[in-house]
């Protein structure tokens, strides 16, 4: 039972070969509900990072961490609610429990990733779980965009007790969102795929009054 | 609202994250095939109601996802310790500024302070103190 070795996980590319046509959770959004015509500056600009790589990550912090360590070469954020980007920032590890963490990486290197990551955990106790289907990421930054974010969840979401470098899992108008604050200027909402369309038109309405920017 | 203390995610919360998940502490019998059906039935279907300092599980359920520990006062709504799964309560009914204080009464023993049989002198004394 308890020899589960790595070759009796299945694992497969969820990204098959050639090149398929893939859309964004929001592509049906943008057709149906383009951004309102801003008058001016626009308060808020609102962006989607399309398609990246989603791994969520359960099991030991200690065997996790030696094992980001040597295939991220990014250490595991042990403290509650951190998050930790590498250098160029494109890749980042999320607190979202005691026992799991979430790893965001530019899409197509999440299933190399993972195969790595099962090399060097081996029989170690683990998950992973890729979860790159299933959500996506949308960027707030803009002069109002803490005035949106204070409308929409009942986080508190003041400087003091969000800085840089921090993220949670909470309440973002009725759905749920991971909402992350990568650097002074931009915060971060990872959103399930169901609940996108939801999102990005509730950010729409909120964000009316002070002008929206969306690509 | 409250704002209730995850012990998992270390900082306190809006209550909405949260829900009730009933009472803390139940054990399993250790041999429920030589387990009676009362015993079985009350491990399963019979939970306490105290006037006073109760003890519930919770879940996280929009944050870390997990389940915790509130100590609660079910009179004053009153939540004093948060703790993790497989902690003991620092609070019970037993400590005595609780019990003096809020003239709190265990239903472990069966029955409540609340419309307490007049004949039972010693419930009635001790919450009018």
């Amino acid at each position: 039972m308890s020899n589960v070795s790595v070759s009796n996980v299945r694992e497969f590319n969820t990204v098959p070969d050639g090149n398929p046509k893939v859309e964004s959770p929001l592509a049906w959004s943008y057709q149906q509900h383009p951004a309102p015509r801003a008058s001016g500056q626009a308060g808020i600009v609102l962006r989607e990072k399309a398609l990246l790589g989603h791994l969520v990550l359960r099991g030991g912090a200690i065997v996790l961490d030696e094992a980001v360590r040597a295939t991220l070469g990014m250490s595991l954020p042990a403290k509650p609610n951190a998050l930790e980007h590498d250098d160029s920032g494109e890749r980042s590890i999320q607190w979202l429990s005691p026992d799991e963490w979430l790893v965001i990486v530019p899409g197509g290197e999440e299933f190399k990733l993972e195969r790595a990551l099962r090399q060097v955990l081996g029989d170690a106790h683990y998950s992973i779980v890729n979860a790159s289907g299933g959500q996506t990421v949308l960027t707030l930054s803009g002069d109002n965009a803490r005035e949106v974010l204070m409308k929409s969840t009942s986080y508190d979401v003041h400087p003091n007790a969000f800085p840089v470098g921090k993220g949670v899992t909470t309440v973002f108008a009725k759905a749920t969102v991971v909402l992350r604050r990568p650097s002074e200027t931009h915060w971060e909402l990872v959103v399930r795929r169901s609940f996108a369309d939801y999102c990005y038109r509730w950010l729409l309405d909120a964000s009316a009054e002070y002008g929206i920017d969306t690509q | 609202m409250f704002y209730i203390f995850c012990p998992y995610c270390k900082e306190h919360r809006e209550e909405e994250e949260f829900h009730a998940r009933g009472q803390a502490h139940l054990m399993r019998p250790s041999d429920p095939d030589n387990t009676s059906d009362e015993e079985w039935g009350d491990y399963l279907f019979f939970r306490n109601n105290p006037r006073g300092i109760h003890h519930e599980m919770w879940v996280h359920s929009v944050g870390c996802r997990k389940f915790f520990n509130i100590t609660r006062n079910t009179v004053t709504y009153d939540i004093l310790e948060t703790y993790p799964m497989g902690e003991q309560p620092t609070i019970t009914a037993a400590t005595p500024d609780v019990r003096h204080e809020q003239g709190v009464q265990v239903a472990d023993g069966g029955w409540q302070t609340v419309g307490a049989r007049s004949e039972n002198k010693a419930l009635n004394e001790e919450t009018s103190s």
